[in-house]
C-alpha cells in the first residue's frame, strides 16, 4: 500500500507530464489543445460514481419504450448491457457476427473475476482493489473509473450468483476464491478454468429472457459496418446480413459498441478468428478517437507456434508456473536434442537466475520478454518457426519428483491433456514447451467517465474502449470490466443521454444515411472486384509477421519506422492484388474477411506511429530505448503520464495526437522492481 | 500428408447440395483439422474456385461453433470439438468425408454451416434465472451446497455446439435441454422457476422439430464436454413433476 494513500482525491500528486523526445515526429499532428475534458464529477474519488448516478437525469418508464438503442456485440460488456437496458424498458436491438449471442470470445476466458468482497477477511477492501488495478497497469488508466470499477465489482458477484452461475463453493455451500496474478489477498471468484465461459452464460440467458420479453430483438450473423453520424451526433448503423449479403439500415437514438479487442491484427493471438477491428475502426475513420492503440498484453504460457499453418495459439494458464521451471539449454547446439538428455548443468532456468527473489513467477510481461530474448539469442527450442525456434521448456521433472505424479495429475490434469492433444507429446514425461502470445488489447476507443466517445450518443463498452487496464491488465480483471460496464455503469449513464431523446426523426433518404451506405456498398465492390492474386488471408498474416517482429514485446525507434514503411506498402498492395471469389448477396467468408483485413492494416499502422511516439516502456510494452542498465523496463512518468487519443486524419491525412494527462490525487506513480 | 476430402457443397439453403472431391497434399500431422481446412480454401482460391464455408470461431474447443461431421461422426473420431482434433488423428492417403450437421431441425445454410438458432428460442423459452440487474441479494445470503453446485457446474459446461443432436438418430436435443435443466435445477436461485421452465422448453424443443429420446445414448458418447447421459432422466424426472403439477 502507497504510504501517502490519500483518498480525498483532492490532492494532485503529480504535475501535468511535458513529453521532450518526438521520435514520431512527421507522422502525425499534434493538437493544439490538451483533451481536458473527461467529465469525472470532481471531490472525494470514493463519492464520485455515487455523485454522477445523481446528478445524470432519469427517463420516464413510459418514455424508455419509445428510445431504441443498438448494441454491436454480445460478449460480457455487449451481452449485460444487453439484458439490463431491456429490463430497463428499452428498445434494444443487438449485434453479432456468430450464429448466436453464446458465442462471444468472453466465452473463452479461463482464470476468474475479481471483487472486492472480502470473503477471507484477508485485508481486501474496494481501495485495495483499485490501488492493486491502478499500480498492475503501470499508472496508464484513469483513477475515477478505476475506482468505480472496484465499487461495482462485489455487485457482479451477486448478480451473476442470482442468475445460477456456478461460481466454486466450499463446504459449507458458500463462495469460494482464490488468489490471482501476485495479488496477496483472495478475491477472485472462479467456476473452474471455464470463468468466462458461465458468465457470460448468464448475460446471455439474461438477454435471452428479454427477447422473449420483446424489449430485445437480436441480429445474429450481421456485421457493423458502418456508424451513421447525423449532425455530430451516432444515430444508427450499416450493417451485413452475412447469410444474405443484404445490407441494412438500422436508425436508433444511441449506439453502443461492445466488439472487444482487435489482437487479431498480429494474425496470431489467444483471440476467437473472427473477432476484429472493424467495428471500432469505422467508427474512428468516422471521428472517434482511438486511445493508446500500442498497448499490448503479451501472456507468457502458450502452446508454441508448429509450424506456418498455424492460425491460432492457445493459452495455458498461467497457474502452470506455480510449480513448473522454465529453462533453456545453456549451449545453442543442445536446442535440438531431447530435452531429458541435456544434463542439469547444462540447463539455464533463467527467470530463477535473473530474479531469484520472484523466479518463475515475475510478472507476464517479464516472463515473456525474457523467453523471447532466450529464443532471440538462439537457445529457442521446438519446431524451427522463420529464423528461430520459438519455444522455452516449462518443466514439471521436479515437481513430479517431490509431489509425485498423482499430485501433479490432481492439480492440472485437463491443462496437461490439452497440451498433449495440441502438441502430441506428453507432458508428464517431456517437459512442455511455451511461448509468449498476444492475449488482450488495453487500447481502444476513448470515451469519458460516463463511456461515451467524443462522437455524442456513441458509447463503447468492456475491451473496446481504453479506460481501465492502463499498460498492463492484470489477471481476473477483463471480466470484472466487462460486466462492470454492462450491467452498472452504462445503464446508468446513458441514461442522462437518452433524456435528451427521443431524437429527432430520421429516414432512410436523410443524406448521412445514403452517405453510410453507399461507402459500404462501394467498399465491397471494391473488394469483389480487385481480382488480384493474394487472399486476404496471406495479406493478415504478412502483417501480423510486421506487428510481431515490430510493434510485440519489444520496440525500437528503428523498427518501428521500418514497421510503418512496410505496412503503407502492403495496403498499398492490398487494393490493387486482393483477390476474393463469389459474391455480395450470399454467405461469403473471404468477403468478410477482406473487410476485417484492410482494417487491421490500417490500426497496424497506427499501432506502430503510437508506439513510436511513446518512447517509454510501460507494461507489456517494451522500448529498447528505455531501460534501466541492468536491462528492466523504464517509464517515464514525468513526459508520458498521458493517454494518447487519436483522430482520424482523413484518407492518406496523418493521424492527429490529442493528449489527455493522467492525473492521480489517490496514488502516487512508483516504479515496478521485480529483483 | 496427402488426402482426398469428400466434402458436401450447397451453394445456399434453397439449392441441392451434393459432395464433391478434394485432393489435399502436404498436410502436416500438427495442424488441426480446421487448419486443414484453411490449406484447402488457400489451395481453392487460388484455382479461382470458391473456398468451403464453416463455421469456427475460438479454435480453442468452447465457443461450440465449429460443428462438422467427420466420416459420420460428429466432431470426427476423437471426443473433442472439431477445432481441437489433429491431423495426427488421420493417416496418409486417407478418404476423409466432411458433412454439415444433420438433423431437420439444422437446416443447412451454405455448404458446412447450419442453422442452429433452434438452441436460441429454446433457452428464450425458460433458460434463465429471472433476475433484474440491481435486484440481486447478497451473494452469500443464499449457500449452494458444494456436491449440487459442482454438479450443475459439470453440466453448465455444454458449449451449445449441437453435436447431440447431430449424432441421435432421432435428432432430438434432449441432451442439451437436460444439460440446462439440470444446472439451474441444482441451484437454489433456479427452483422457483423449475416447472415452468421445464415446461416451456421442452414444448419449444418439440416445436422447433427436434426428435423425441429413446434412450439410444450417442449423443453423450458424441459430446465433446462429457456431458453424462443422466440429465436427460433428470429432465423427464423434471417434466413429469410439472406436468403433473399442471403446467
Amino acid at each position: 500500500m502507497a504510504s501517502t494513500a490519500d483518498v480525498s482525491g483532492l490532492t494532485e500528486l503529480n504535475g501535468p507530464p511535458e513529453q521532450r523526445s518526438d521520435d514520431a515526429h512527421g507522422y502525425y499532428t499534434p493538437a493544439p489543445e490538451k483533451l481536458v475534458d473527461a467529465k469525472a464529477p470532481t471531490g472525494l474519488i470514493k463519492d464520485r460514481w455515487t455523485t454522477r448516478k445523481m446528478e445524470n437525469r432519469l427517463v420516464n418508464p413510459a418514455n424508455r419504450r419509445k428510445l431504441d438503442v443498438i448494441i454491436v456485440g454480445t460478449g460480457l460488456a455487449g451481452g449485460s448491457a444487453a439484458a439490463t437496458l431491456g429490463e430497463a424498458g428499452y428498445n434494444v436491438k443487438s449485434f453479432c457476427y456468430q450464429d448466436s449471442p453464446r458465442r462471444a470470445h468472453s466465452i473463452a476466458a479461463q482464470g476468474g473475476i475479481n471483487a472486492a468482497k472480502n470473503y477471507k477477511e484477508d485485508g481486501d477492501s474496494t481501495y485495495r482493489l483499485f490501488y492493486d488495478t491502478v499500480k498492475g497497469g503501470d499508472y496508464r488508466s484513469r483513477e475515477s473509473n478505476v475506482y468505480r470499477l472496484a465499487e461495482v465489482s462485489a455487485n457482479i458477484i451477486d448478480q451473476c450468483v442470482a442468475q445460477g452461475v456456478p461460481f466454486a463453493r466450499d463446504y459449507a455451500g458458500l463462495l469460494d476464491n482464490r488468489s490471482f496474478g501476485g495479488v496477496q489477498v483472495s478475491r477472485t471468484f472462479y467456476a473452474r478454468g471455464q470463468t468466462g465461459q458461465q458468465l457470460l452464460i448468464g448475460a446471455y440467458q439474461a438477454m435471452e429472457r428479454q427477447v422473449a420479453a420483446g424489449t430485445v430483438t437480436q441480429y445474429t450473423r450481421h456485421e457493423m459496418l458502418e456508424v451513421i453520424v447525423v449532425d455530430g451526433k451516432a444515430r444508427g448503423i450499416i450493417a451485413r446480413d452475412l447469410v444474405t449479403g443484404e445490407i441494412e439500415t438500422h436508425l436508433a437514438d444511441v449506439v453502443v459498441l461492445a466488439s472487444g479487442g482487435y489482437g487479431n491484427v498480429f494474425y496470431l493471438s489467444t483471440n476467437a478468428m473472427g473477432s476484429n477491428v472493424t467495428a471500432s475502426w469505422r467508427a474512428h475513420r468516422k471521428g472517434a478517437y482511438m486511445a493508446n492503440p500500442c498497448y499490448t498484453q503479451i501472456h507468457p504460457t502458450c502452446i508454441p507456434v508448429s509450424g506456418d499453418h498455424q492460425s491460432k495459439l492457445t493459452l495455458m494458464s498461467e497457474s502452470l508456473r506455480n510449480d513448473g521451471r522454465i529453462w533453456v539449454p545453456k549451449n545453442k547446439e543442445d536446442c535440438t536434442k531431447d530435452p531429458r538428455d541435456i544434463p542439469e548443468e547444462d540447463r539455464d532456468y533463467y527467470l530463477e537466475r535473473i530474479y531469484p527473489s520472484f523466479g518463475n513467477l515475475v510478472p507476464r510481461d517479464i516472463a515473456s520478454r525474457q523467453a523471447k530474448n532466450m529464443c532471440d539469442e538462439g537457445r529457442g527450442v521446438g519446431p524451427m518457426v522463420g529464423d528461430f525456434r520459438r519455444g522455452v521448456y516449462l518443466d514439471f521433472a521436479d515437481a513430479i519428483a517431490r509431489l509425485g505424479e498423482d499430485a501433479v495429475r490432481e492439480k492440472y490434469d485437463n491443462l496437461f491433456d490439452m497440451y498433449e492433444r495440441i502438441t502430441g507429446e506428453n507432458p508428464y514425461q517431456v517437459p512442455m514447451r511455451i511461448y509468449p502470445a498476444v492475449h488482450y488489447v488495453m487500447g481502444g476507443l476513448w470515451v469519458d467517465y460516463d463511456l461515451q466517445s467524443n462522437i455524442p450518443g456513441l458509447f463503447v463498452t468492456g475491451e473496446a474502449n481504453f479506460s481501465d487496464h492502463g499498460a498492463n491488465r492484470l489477471g481476473a480483471s477483463a471480466l470484472m470490466q466487462g460486466l462492470a460496464d454492462g450491467y452498472f455503469v452504462l445503464p446508468n449513464t446513458i441514461r442522462d443521454y437518452l433524456a435528451d431523446g427521443p431524437f429527432e426523426q430520421i429516414d432512410e433518404s436523410h443524406p448521412a444515411v445514403v452517405e453510410a451506405r453507399t461507402s459500404v456498398e462501394e467498399r465491397i465492390d471494391k473488394f469483389l472486384s480487385i481480382g488480384g492474386s493474394r487472399s486476404a488471408d496471406s495479406f493478415h498474416k504478412e502483417l501480423g509477421n510486421i506487428m510481431w517482429e515490430y510493434c510485440g514485446m519489444e520496440r525500437s525507434e528503428d523498427g518501428l519506422r521500418k514497421a510503418i514503411d512496410m505496412i503503407r506498402e502492403l495496403k498499398a498492395e492490398f487494393w490493387t492484388n486482393l483477390k476474393v471469389l463469389g459474391t455480395a448477396d450470399s454467405l461469403n467468408q473471404s468477403l468478410e474477411k477482406a473487410g476485417r483485413v484492410i482494417d487491421f492494416i490500417e490500426l497496424g499502422e497506427l499501432m506502430c506511429i503510437d508506439a513510436l511516439n511513446r518512447r517509454e516502456s510501460c507494461g507489456g510494452h517494451f522500448r529498447a530505448e528505455s531501460q534501466t542498465e541492468d536491462g528492466e523496463a523504464l517509464r517515464h512518468d514525468e513526459e508520458f503520464a498521458y493517454v494518447a487519443a487519436w483522430e482520424f486524419g482523413g484518407e492518406g491525412g496523418l493521424p492527429v495526437l490529442h493528449k489527455e494527462d493522467l492525473i492521480y490525487t489517490a496514488i502516487e506513480m512508483k516504479q515496478r522492481s521485480y529483483k | 500428408m496427402n488426402l482426398t476430402l469428400k466434402i458436401w457443397r450447397q451453394k445456399d439453403a434453397q439449392s441441392s447440395g451434393a459432395m464433391q472431391s478434394y485432393a489435399v497434399e502436404g498436410i502436416s500431422e500438427d495442424m488441426s483439422f480446421l487448419e486443414m481446412l484453411d490449406t484447402l480454401n488457400e489451395q481453392l482460391n487460388e484455382r479461382g474456385e470458391e473456398p468451403v464455408a464453416f463455421d469456427h470461431d475460438c479454435r480453442e474447443g468452447i465457443c461450440g461453433s465449429c460443428d462438422l461431421m467427420i466420416n459420420g461422426q460428429a466432431h470426427g473420431p476423437e471426443v473433442t470439438t472439431t477445432c481441437q482434433l489433429h491431423m495426427r488423428s488421420f493417416s496418409d492417403g486417407q478418404t476423409i468425408t466432411i458433412e454439415p450437421w444433420r438433423a431437420g431441425a439444422f437446416p443447412v445454410v451454405k455448404d458446412l454451416i447450419v442453422d442452429r438458432s433452434a438452441f436460441d428460442r429454446i433457452i428464450q423459452s425458460g433458460g434463465y434465472v429471472s433476475v433484474n440487474t440491481g435486484s440481486a441479494p447478497e451473494a452469500n445470503s443464499v449457500p449452494a451446497p458444494r456436491d449440487k453446485a459442482m454438479r450443475a457446474f459439470n453440466v453448465a459446461t455444454c458449449i451449445g455446439c449441437g453435436a447431440c443432436v447431430a449424432a441421435c438418430p432421432n435428432g432430438s436435443a434432449s441432451l442439451f435441454l437436460g444439460a440446462k435443466i439440470t444446472h439451474l435445477g441444482e441451484l437454489p436461485q433456479g427452483q422457483p422457476e423449475r416447472m415452468s421452465r421445464v415446461a416451456g422448453m421442452v414444448a419449444q424443443h418439440d416445436a422447433e422439430g427436434f426428435g423425441g429420446c429413446t434412450n439410444i445414448g450417442e449423443c453423450a458418447s458424441a459430446c465433446p464436454k462429457e456431458i453424462p447421459l443422466d440429465v436427460i432422466s433428470q429432465l423427464n424426472k423434471d417434466l413429469r413433476d410439472a406436468l403433473r403439477a399442471g403446467y
